[in-house]
C-alpha cells in the first residue's frame, strides 16, 4: 500500500504462523531461545497459538458486534432505496426524487486501512440479503473515468457468470458472456445497462434455479446495483463528477445506489461536487461508533478479563494505547500489537507455557521439568516470596523440585482466584469514580486500570482526592453508585461478603430516608437561632468571619447520621480496594502472565527509521557487532564501513561542503586504518580505488538524504540536516 | 387558442404535442423547426444551443425529435470518454442497436478513428436509404475540446465530409467563442435560449402539482415558490424539490397572506436544508411527515473531524507554518529570541491579512521544527510520525505542492480553514 493511512509505518513483524506452516521446519522450531528444551517450546508454541485463535474469535465476535447498528441501518437504507425504485407508483413526491441517485455518506473515522473489514463485511451482508450486484471502488484503481467502468464491468459481469456457473449448468449450457470483457466491448454505461436488463429478463422468467436465488434474495425481480466508494476523498474529484453525471443519465434503466467511504467530514462532498452534481444525489448520512469507543470495547473484552489469562503490564499497555492515541487511531493496529506482545512473551518466557487455563496449568505444573524449576526459583517475584518464608521452607523450596511444584501450583491457583477478584473491584471503584468532577481516577476504566498496575493504588494522590470528593456525595447519587457496584460484585463468587456488606448499607440508607423527614425538621428549628443572632449584632468583618469559622466548627463535629454512614460505607469500600486491587508485582509468579518488556514492543512497533540510520552511522558497532568497531567517544574507529567514515567527517562541515576537502580528509582517515603513518607523503596520495570508494560513500549518503548537490559553489554539495558550525 | 408553433412540414397534431410539452419556449421551438425545415430538405447549417443548465435544452431536443419521429442520435459528451465511444455511440443509436448478450456486448461495428466513422456512416445511410435529415445531437458539447483535436472541426464540417443529409446539433452551456477551433471550422447558428422568466416558471410549477389542488390554488401556490425561489436559483426543478408538500396547506385557504404564513417557515427551512444537499430529500419528506418533531442535523453539522493526537499539532503547525511568515518563526516560537523592534513589524503585517493571501507552501523541515516547539513533550522522529504527515495529505487537510520527491525537501501547504483548526484545537 502507498501513503494512505495513518497507520502505515514500518511495521516489524514475525512472520504469522500461517506462513510457519508452509515451511520445511516446523514453526516451534523457531520458538526456543537456544537453551530451552523442544518439548516445552513445542507446548509453548501450542498454548499461544490455541490462545490466540480465541482471542481473535473474540475481537471478530465484538466487532462484528460493534458494527451491527450501522451496517444495519444502511441495509435498511439499501433495502428502502430498493423498494422506491420498484414501486412504479406515480405519485408527485416519487416522481420527483426519481432522477436522483440514492446515496449514504459513510462517515468512518480518519484511519482509513481499519476501514477495508467493516466494507468487507457490509459487501457481504448486502450480497446475502439486498442485491447480488454490489462493486468496490478504491482510489488507486480509479485514476480516470475509463478505470472506473472498467473496474464496475469487470466486477459486476464476472460476478454474474460465477453465479450463473453454479446455478444452472446443467440447465443451458449455451453461449455465455466472458468473465473479463471482450476486446470488442465498449466499456461504457450503455454497455452496463444492457447487461443488466438481460441479466434481469432472466432472472423473471421462471427457471427453479434462479426461483430460489432471487427469493432468497427478497427483492424482486430489479435488484440494484449498489457502487461503493471506499475511501472518497482519495478520488480524483473530476473523475467522481463525471461518474455520477452518466450514472444519473440511466437511472430510470438501471437501479444505483451509492455509498461513500467518508474519513473525514461529510462537508468533503460538498468540496469535491458542485451544486449541479450534488442535486442529482440524494444523500443520507450514516456515522459510525468513533474509534475510541470502539477500543474501549475491544480492551473492556480482551483485556480487563478472565477469560484470557495472557495479561499486559502498565507499560505495554500504555505503549499501545498511546501509539492508538497519538498516532493513528487504528484499533486494527492495537490489536496486531496486542498480538506481537502474545507472541514475544511466549517467545522470550520459558515459563509461559504455565499461561493457560487453571486446570491446564496445575496439570502442567505438576510435570515441570528441573530446568523449569531453576528458571522459577530464578524469578524476581519467587525470590521474594522465598524471602518471606521460614528458613525451613526457604531451604526446602531452593533444594527440592517437588516443592516447588507443588508450591507453584497453589500459587497459581492464588493467582487465578486474584485476577478473579481484580476485575470486578476494578469496575466497581471506575462505577464509583468516573462520574465525579474532574475526573480524577481517569474517565475511562483503562486509565484507572493502569494506575492499579503499577502502584498501590490507594497510595495515588487521585486516590485520595476522589475520595474527599466521594464524601461530599448526595444520598441519591451515593445509593445509586453503591446499587451499580453491587450489581457489578455480583458476578465474581468470592466476593459474596463484600455484596452483603453494601447491601446492608443500602438498606441502612433507606431506613435513614424513612426517619429523616422527622430529624430534618427538628434540626432546622435548632439552627434557626444562631443566624439570626448573628444578625442583631451588627459587628464588624472580623467578628463575623469568626462566628461563621465557629459555626463551621460546630457543624464538623456535630456530624448527622447519614453522614456517618457515608463515611462508614466509604471506608469499607477502601477496605476492598486494598484487599483487592493490589498490583499484579505483588504477587509471586506474576512474571507467567504479564508480559512486560515495552520496550521491545516500542521498538517493534513505533520505528525510529532516522534514529536507526543515525546510530548506524554513528556507532556501526550496534549492528555489526565486531569488535574492531568498538570506539569510544567520538572518535571515527579506522576501520567503520567507508559512509560511516564520510558521515563523520561531513558531521564537521557547515552547511555547504568542500567536496575535495573531504575527500583528502577521508583518504587521511583510511590509510591510517591501513596502517601506514599518516603523515607520510605516501599515504596521504590518492589511488583510483580510494577514490571511487569515497564517491561511493557520498552518494549513499545523498541517497539517504543527508547531502544534496548544489549549483552555489562549484565543487560544494549542501548539508540537509541541522547541526551544522 | 392558435397554436403558437406553425410549421407547414408537420402535421398538426404533432405540433400541439410538442407544444404541450414544451412550455414558454415556443418562439425557440418554433426557430428550430423553420431551420429544421421540412424532413427531407436538404439542411446546410450547423446549430448550436446555448444556455443556462436548466433551460431544458436537452428536453427539447430530445422531445422535438421524437414526437416529430426525426431520425436522430443524442448523446452526452462526458459519457463519451474517448472519440470510439463516441463514435460507436452515434452509429449504434442511428441503427438502434443496443449491446446486450446476444452481441457479446459489443457495438454495432468498430470504429476506431473519424475516417472510420466517415466511411460507416456513408454506408449506413446507403444501407438505410433515407431521405430526410438525420440529426445528431451532442449535448454537453465543451468537453468535445478536451477530446481529439480532430474531433471539433470535424463534427463542424460533419455534412461536408459525409455528402449526406445530416446536421449536427450541440448543446452546451458555454457560449460559442470559448470553443472556437482555431482553423477550418464552420460558423454554426448560434441559438441562445434566455433563462425563464419568473412568470415562465410559475407557469411551470402550476403545471407540477398535486392532484389535489383546485387550479386557483395550484397558481397561487406557484406564485409563491417561485418568488420565494427565484433569487436563489433558476433551476426549475430544485424550486421543485423546494416546494411544500401537501399536507402542511389545507387545500381550503384561498387567502394569499394566510397562506404564505403558513408555508413560509417550511420554505425557509428547505432553502436552507435542501437546496444544498444538506439532507436528503427523502429525509425531509419524512422530517414533514412527522411534522418537524426530529431536528434533522444537516451534513454540515458534523463538520468535526477526530484526529489522533500529533495529527492534530501536525496540523496546527502547518497551519501556523502556512499562514505566518518563516521570519516571525524565531518570534513565536523561539523562547529566548532577540528584541525586535515591534511597531516596524507589526506595522509591515497589518497591511494585507495572510488569511486574505491565502496558505503558502513550507519544506517538511519547518513543519516539523514547528510541530516540535508545539509539542510540550519530547517527540521521537518516529516512522509514524511521518506516516501521519503522509496520511494528512490523503485525507486532503494538507496538500502535496509541486514535485513527489521525498528526498528533495518536500513542500506542503495547509488546506484547512482557520475555524476547522480552532474546532482541532480546542
Amino acid at each position: 500500500m502507498t501513503t494512505s493511512s495513518v497507520s502505515k509505518g514500518c511495521f516489524v513483524f514475525k512472520p504469522s504462523s500461517k506462513k510457519k506452516k508452509t515451511t520445511s521446519l516446523k514453526a516451534s522450531d523457531y520458538f526456543h531461545d537456544g537453551k530451552a528444551d523442544s518439548q516445552n517450546s513445542e507446548s509453548r508454541f501450542e498454548t499461544f497459538q490455541s490462545l490466540w485463535q480465541r482471542m481473535k474469535a473474540e475481537t471478530e465476535r465484538v466487532q462484528e458486534d460493534l458494527n451491527t447498528n450501522i451496517l444495519d441501518s444502511l441495509l435498511e437504507f439499501a433495502r428502502k432505496s430498493t423498494a422506491s425504485f420498484q414501486s412504479k407508483t406515480d405519485d408527485w413526491a416519487s416522481r420527483m426524487r426519481a432522477s436522483e441517485i440514492p446515496t449514504a455518506a459513510l462517515v468512518l473515522g480518519v484511519n482509513v486501512p481499519d476501514h477495508a473489514m467493516t466494507f468487507q463485511s457490509l459487501s457481504a451482508l448486502l450480497q446475502e440479503s439486498v442485491t447480488p450486484y454490489v462493486v468496490c471502488l478504491q482510489s488507486k484503481e480509479c485514476s480516470a473515468l475509463k478505470q472506473v467502468l472498467q473496474k464496475v464491468l469487470v466486477q459486476l459481469m464476472g460476478h454474474s457468470v460465477s453465479v450463473e456457473d453454479d446455478d444452472d449448468e446443467e440447465d443451458q449450457p449455451g453461449p455465455r458472456p466472458t468473465g473479463i470483457p471482450s476486446r470488442k466491448m465498449l466499456c461504457s454505461m450503455a454497455t452496463l445497462c444492457g447487461w443488466y436488463t438481460a441479466v434481469t429478463q432472466k432472472s423473471a422468467s421462471p427457471s427453479p434455479g434462479k426461483k430460489r436465488l432471487s427469493s432468497s434474495k427478497g427483492c424482486g425481480q430489479r435488484p440494484p446495483v449498489v457502487v461503493i466508494f471506499k475511501d472518497l476523498e482519495s478520488f480524483t474529484p473530476r473523475v467522481l463528477q463525471e461518474f455520477i453525471v452518466i450514472s444519473s443519465q440511466y437511472i430510470q434503466q438501471l437501479p444505483l445506489i451509492f455509498i461513500f467511504g467518508i474519513a473525514t467530514s461529510p462537508i468533503t462532498i460538498h468540496g469535491m461536487l458542485p451544486h449541479s452534481v450534488s442535486s442529482l444525489l440524494c444523500i443520507q448520512l450514516f456515522q459510525s461508533l468513533s474509534c475510541t469507543q470502539h477500543l474501549a470495547t475491544v480492551i473492556d473484552k480482551l483485556v480487563l478479563t478472565t477469560t484470557f489469562p495472557f495479561k499486559l503490564s502498565g507499560k505495554v499497555l500504555q505503549v499501545l494505547i498511546s501509539i492508538f492515541l497519538y498516532h493513528d487511531f487504528s484499533v486494527r493496529n492495537f490489536i496486531k500489537g496486542l498480538q506481537l506482545s502474545l507472541l514475544d512473551h511466549f517467545y522470550s518466557q520459558p515459563l509461559s507455557m504455565l499461561c493457560c487455563d487453571k486446570q491446564e496449568a496445575r496439570s502442567r505444573a505438576k510435570e515441570l521439568s528441573h530446568e523449569d524449576c531453576e528458571n522459577i526459583r530464578q524469578l524476581p517475584s519467587f525470590m521474594r516470596y522465598v524471602e518471606k518464608q521460614e528458613p525451613e521452607i526457604q531451604i526446602q523450596l531452593l533444594t527440592s523440585d517437588q516443592r516447588v511444584k507443588d508450591v507453584t501450583q497453589s500459587l497459581l491457583k492464588e493467582l487465578h482466584a486474584y485476577h478473579k477478584n481484580y476485575y470486578p473491584v476494578l469496575r466497581c471503584l471506575h462505577a464509583l469514580t468516573s462520574s465525579l468532577p474532574k475526573y480524577p481516577l481517569g474517565k475511562q476504566i483503562r486509565e484507572l486500570h493502569g494506575i492499579c498496575l503499577e502502584k498501590n493504588v490507594w497510595e495515588t494522590e487521585e486516590y485520595e482526592s476522589a475520595f474527599q470528593l466521594l464524601r461530599m456525595l448526595a444520598k441519591d447519587e451515593l445509593v445509586a453508585v453503591l446499587r451499580t457496584c453491587t450489581e457489578i460484585l455480583k458476578c465474581a463468587k468470592k466476593l459474596g461478603d463484600a455484596v452483603e456488606k453494601l447491601e446492608e448499607f443500602i438498606e441502612r440508607f433507606e431506613l435513614l430516608d424513612r426517619c429523616s423527614a422527622v430529624v430534618e425538621t427538628g434540626q432546622e428549628g435548632e439552627e434557626e437561632l444562631p443566624p439570626q443572632k448573628g444578625l442583631q449584632k451588627k459587628t464588624d468583618l472580623f467578628q463575623l468571619q469568626k462566628s461563621l469559622l465557629e459555626r463551621e466548627s460546630r457543624r464538623t463535629k456535630k456530624l448527622s447520621k447519614f453522614e456517618l454512614l457515608r463515611l462508614a460505607v466509604l471506608d469499607c469500600i477502601d477496605s476492598i480496594v486494598k484487599k483487592h486491587l493490589l498490583p499484579p508485582e505483588s504477587q509471586p509468579l506474576h512474571e507467567v502472565f504479564y508480559y512486560s518488556s515495552a520496550g521491545t514492543l516500542r521498538r517493534h512497533l513505533n520505528a525510529a527509521p532516522r534514529t536507526a540510520i543515525q546510530t548506524a552511522l554513528n556507532n556501526p558497532y550496534c549492528y555489526l557487532q565486531s569488535e574492531a568497531l568498538k570506539s569510544e567517544g567520538g572518535a571515527i574507529s579506522n576501520a567503520a564501513p567507508d559512509i560511516c567514515i564520510v558521515y563523520k567527517l561531513h558531521l564537521e562541515c557547515g552547511r555547504l561542503i568542500n567536496l575535495y576537502d573531504w575527500l583528502e580528509a577521508y583518504a587521511t582517515v583510511v590509510a591510517a586504518a591501513e596502517g601506514k603513518d599518516p603523515d607520510s607523503a605516501a599515504a596521504a596520495q590518492l589511488d583510483d580505488v580510494k577514490h571511487a570508494r569515497f564517491i561511493r560513500a557520498v552518494s549513499e549518503l545523498e541517497f539517504l538524504g543527508f547531502i544534496k548537490p548544489t549549483k552555489q559553489k562549484t565543487d560544494h554539495v549542501a548539508r540537509l540536516t541541522w547541526g551544522g558550525c | 387558442m392558435p397554436a403558437l408553433i406553425q410549421h407547414p412540414g408537420y402535421s398538426e397534431s404533432e405540433l400541439r404535442r410538442v407544444e404541450e410539452k414544451l412550455v414558454c419556449r415556443e418562439s425557440q421551438v418554433s426557430m428550430l423547426l423553420s431551420i429544421f425545415g421540412e424532413y427531407c430538405v436538404f439542411l446546410s447549417v450547423l446549430v448550436l444551443l446555448c444556455g443556462h443548465a436548466a433551460t431544458s435544452l436537452v428536453c427539447i431536443s430530445l422531445s422535438l425529435s421524437l414526437s416529430l419521429q426525426l431520425p436522430h442520435a443524442l448523446l452526452n459528451c462526458v459519457e463519451c470518454f474517448t472519440s470510439r465511444l463516441l463514435f460507436e455511440h452515434i452509429l449504434n443509436q442511428l441503427c438502434a442497436h443496443s449491446p446486450s448478450p446476444d452481441n457479446e456486448f459489443s457495438s454495432h461495428t468498430r470504429c476506431d478513428s473519424f475516417n472510420d466513422f466517415i466511411r460507416l456512416y456513408r454506408q449506413l445511410a446507403d444501407l438505410q436509404q433515407q431521405k430526410s435529415t438525420t440529426y445528431i445531437v451532442l449535448d454537453r458539447a465543451e468537453a468535445l475540446r478536451d477530446m481529439d483535436a480532430n474531433l471539433l472541426s470535424g463534427f463542424l464540417r460533419l455534412q461536408e465530409l459525409v455528402g449526406g443529409n445530416v446536421t449536427v446539433i450541440f448543446l452546451s452551456e458555454i457560449v460559442w467563442e470559448k470553443f472556437r477551433p482555431n482553423t477550418g471550422c464552420f460558423e454554426p447558428l448560434i441559438i441562445c435560449f434566455p433563462d425563464y422568466s419568473k412568470a415562465e416558471l410559475q407557469q411551470i410549477l402550476s403545471l407540477d402539482h398535486h392532484p389535489e389542488y383546485s387550479a386557483d390554488l395550484r397558481h397561487l401556490l406557484s406564485e409563491l415558490y417561485s418568488s420565494a425561489g427565484y433569487n436563489v436559483s433558476l433551476d426549475s426543478s430544485a424550486v421543485c424539490n423546494v416546494s411544500v408538500p401537501p399536507w402542511c396547506v389545507s387545500a381550503k385557504e384561498s387567502d394569499t397572506h394566510r397562506l404564505w404564513r403558513n408555508i413560509e417557515p417550511h420554505l425557509k427551512k428547505a432553502m436552507q436544508t435542501v437546496y444544498l444537499r444538506e439532507i436528503s430529500s427523502s429525509q425531509w419528506e419524512e422530517m414533514q411527515q412527522k411534522e418537524g418533531e426530529l431536528h434533522l442535523k444537516g451534513l454540515s453539522a458534523h463538520a468535526h473531524v477526530e484526529l489522533p493526537y500529533y495529527s492534530k499539532f501536525l496540523l496546527i503547525a502547518a497551519y501556523l507554518a502556512s499562514f505566518n511568515p518563516a521570519r516571525a518563526d524565531k518570534r513565536f516560537f523561539l523562547k529566548h529570541h532577540g528584541k525586535i523592534k515591534k511597531t516596524n513589524f507589526l506595522k509591515k503585517h497589518e497591511k494585507t491579512s495572510n488569511h486574505l493571501l491565502g496558505p503558502k507552501p513550507f519544506p517538511l523541515d519547518r513543519l516539523l521544527a514547528i510541530f516540535y516547539s508545539i509539542v510540550d513533550s519530547r517527540v521521537a522522529p518516529t516512522a509514524n510520525i511521518f506516516s501521519q504527515i503522509s496520511s494528512l495529505v490523503v485525507l486532503q487537510l494538507l496538500a502535496l505542492v509541486g514535485h513527489d520527491d521525498q528526498l528533495n525537501s518536500p513542500k506542503y501547504k495547509c488546506a484547512v480553514s482557520f475555524d476547522f483548526i480552532r474546532a482541532i484545537a480546542r
